[in-house]
């Protein structure tokens, strides 16, 4: 708790410095990210982030240590290199891109390995801090490291602000932007280069074998909550930030831990929480859809069973029990008490003590039920007289279309059969115009007509 | 990229044609899919492309955009070079060409169709935005302005992509495909709307896929089918022996030469 007083009450001026480094990493990668992701370039990145370690290990080579600008240029030059050759190989190859991608990846990765092996075995050149490009260790930045590489983030995070109209077109229709006279392959190139410079700005903090998750997550977790390009860039560079803090102040605690899974390892948790948490996207949100869904099905499937035996005996005034009714519906007892406990509530049905108890329809919820049944009906008409299918095919179809036909097309079905009076088994469709019984169903044999829906 | 070249330029006097297209040919792969396509169109025409599949619609479209690589070929528009008159042309893509659930709303799709009257980091303003309501309401779209484009039906996608032409403000039409796999309603809407734009005296292109439909909706065709069959109003050129030639078998002879020759480079080239 005091480390955490401490670290967020800013006194020591490094932790100033390195959270405003990583702060402006987690933004722009987050907002840089989005692109990436929507135009499915992720996995590039990945291969970029990976690609710049022999240019990180020749930097130290050249400049004999740790010195910023040769590090920003070793990294850079050797991300496009790596970009440069993936775009030729799928070009001038038969090689599917993910090949490429996966050959360049590991390649790169491998010649930087070879390279950090002979830099730690020589011993001419002093090392101290070469390993943590692999992981990243933000509390490692001094002063001109946050300069250099938050300078570098900023820098991205502001070209992406003033291009993002173009950058959305590009994104979203390349060949209409093309088409008006975009320069669209410079547009592409300059996305490309935006996204070198960002993994390169995130060596330090995160570390190239993890950067690109960097890029990923956060734009990814952001799409849960928003279908506007303009927030989710919003989001996705918050959640960078957060991460960015996360990793920080993990650095200042405990500096032997390296930075960037611990960025990752909060990224991530907060993509799980918009997994599940996220309105109408996220998994919590669908799963409650489902269960109104099919509780509504299984309410209008009641509703109809009641009708049909109505139907069958010809009779509206005896109670159904609701064992009977579990009988022909194979409901679980407890879902059938919810559901009669909906039907109740919404005044479709009655219920009524006697020997044995039961239920009767209202005159609401006969009218629903015969809507229900109607709809069903028209529905397997419709399908045996345009489709052509047989009147033995077409139940199954109708059982569940008749919970999705809405008002509107049960109309276009009238108009375009002409309101026939019997479905393709021979049993009549029921119309309102027939209706007149009273609640409670007193009246009798209104329905002396068989068949069941 | 390769564009066409674009060599000739012609001093333009008001008699040019809206669109010329001129030698223009296509391969991919070593495979000619058109040849030597040439055609010009008069002013306030509304023509459709017809063709069997893979009889190069598509591509004659993309191609006279300068969308894609030519191996020949020029477009003219009313006389002056493509690429400096490209805010004149409206092109709308296939609707199958875009990701629909990219996290951007209708209106912001068809304010794209703004865009090449904005300079570089301008944003769209209330104009633009007036605009593109307007071209909402010509396609009978304007209450869904701020659904979120993967919420659309197939039919509501195109009048999308149709009203971001008509935002343009252009004064040419090239559309691959608009009218497939739309709804009827959406169907009588987009014919309704291309007539409109040709008696406001626009030249308008549609790749057409369904031959039956062309009299009574288009003034002109082009046939096409690897080349160019036959190119004029629909009334002169609907002959039998013209559909017979761009639908018929004859061509096979040729699509099989052009198969076989391509074969046999291949061998060549990989033996040496």
């Amino acid at each position: 708790m005091d480390t955490l007083i401490e670290f967020f009450s800013l006194q020591d001026p490094n932790i100033r410095y390195v959270l405003a480094g990583t702060i402006l990493l987690g933004i722009s990668s987050g907002a840089l990210g989005c692109f990436a992701i929507l135009r499915r370039r992720a996995l590039v990145g990945d291969a970029v982030a990976h690609s710049i370690l022999p240019g990180v290990c020749l930097a130290f080579i050249i400049a004999g240590g740790k010195d910023p600008f040769m590090l920003i240029l070793g990294a850079f030059v050797f991300g496009l290199l790596s970009m440069v050759t993936m775009d030729f190989i799928s070009r001038n190859s038969r090689i599917a891109p993910d090949a490429s991608i996966g050959m360049v990846l590991s390649v790169f990765f491998g010649l930087g390995v070879v390279l950090l092996t002979f830099i730690q075995t020589t011993g001419y050149i002093d090392q101290s801090g070469l390993d943590d490009f692999l992981f990243g260790q933000a509390a490692s930045m001094v002063g001109d490291d946050v300069m250099v590489f938050g300078g570098l983030s900023l820098l991205i995070l502001i070209v992406t602000i003033l291009v993002f109209k173009e950058l959305k077109l590009v994104s979203f229709d390349p060949s209409y932007a093309r088409s008006i006279g975009y320069p669209v392959k410079r547009m592409e190139f300059l996305l490309a280069l935006l996204m070198v410079l960002v993994i390169t700005a995130g060596i330090q903090a995160v570390g190239v074998v993890l950067m690109a998750s960097m890029l990923i997550i956060p734009a990814a977790a952001a799409r849960y909550w928003t279908d506007s390009l303009r927030v989710m860039l919003l989001i996705a560079a918050g959640v960078g930030a957060v991460s960015g803090v996360t990793g920080s102040f993990i650095s200042y605690t405990a500096p032997a831990m390296p930075t960037g899974p611990w960025m990752v390892v909060s990224a991530a948790f907060i993509f799980f929480l918009s997994f599940l948490l996220a309105p109408g996207r996220g998994e919590i949100a669908r799963h409650i859809q489902k269960r109104r869904l099919s509780h509504k099905v299984a309410c209008e499937n009641i509703l109809k069973t009641l009708y049909s035996m109505e139907e069958e005996d010809g009779r509206t005034d005896r109670l159904r029990p609701a064992k009977e009714l579990r009988k022909r519906r194979h409901l679980a007892s407890r879902r059938m008490k919810k559901v009669l406990s909906t039907l109740l509530r919404k005044g479709y049905v009655t219920y009524f003590r006697g020997t044995p108890d039961g239920y009767l329809l209202t005159a609401d919820g006969r009218k629903e039920a015969k809507r229900l049944v109607r709809v069903h009906r028209l529905w397997e008409q419709y399908l045996s007289q345009h489709l052509q299918i047989a009147e033995d095919h077409v139940h199954e179809d109708a059982e569940s279309m008749e919970h999705l036909i809405t008002s509107e097309i049960e109309a276009q079905l009238r108009t375009s059969l002409g309101s026939p009076a019997l479905d393709p088994h021979k049993s009549t469709i029921p119309y309102d115009s027939d209706e007149d019984e009273p609640a409670g169903g007193k009246s009798g044999d209104k329905h002396k007509q068989g068949g069941t829906p | 990229m390769n564009e066409i070249e674009q060599t000739r330029n012609p001093t333009g006097n008001s008699s040019n044609p809206p669109l010329e297209v001129h030698d223009l040919t296509v391969a991919y792969d070593q495979k000619p899919v058109l040849w030597d396509i040439d055609f010009e169109l008069p002013e306030g025409s509304l023509t459709a492309i017809i063709g069997p599949n893979g009889a190069g619609k598509s591509t004659l479209v993309k191609a006279a955009m300068g969308l894609i690589p030519a191996s020949s070929g020029y477009t003219l528009i009313y006389g002056k070079p493509l690429d400096k008159q490209r805010h004149r042309v409206a092109y709308v893509p296939q609707r199958e060409s875009v990701d629909w659930n990219f996290p951007i709303s209708v209106m912001d799709v068809v304010l794209m169709g703004r865009y090449p009257h904005l300079r570089l980091f301008q944003r769209p303003g209330r104009d633009d935005r007036d605009v593109a309501l307007a071209a909402l309401k010509e396609m009978g779209m304007e209450p869904y302005h701020k659904r979120q484009i993967s919420q659309l039906s197939g039919g509501q996608q195109q009048r999308v992509f149709l009203a971001r032409a008509l935002a343009q403000d252009a004064s040419i039409y090239l559309m691959d495909e608009p009218l497939a796999g739309v709804d009827a309603a959406t169907e009588d809407v987009i014919f309704q709307k291309l007539k409109e734009l040709r008696d406001g005296g626009k030249t308008v292109v549609v790749v057409h896929h369904d031959l039956q439909s062309v009299p009574d909706n288009f003034d002109r065709a082009m046939l096409l089918n690897l080349r160019m069959i036959a190119c004029g109003p629909v009334s002169e050129i609907f002959t039998d022996e013209n559909l017979q030639k761009t639908y018929g078998g004859r061509l096979n002879i040729l699509s099989q030469m052009i198969e076989e020759s391509r074969q046999q480079r291949f061998v060549r080239e990989s033996e040496s």
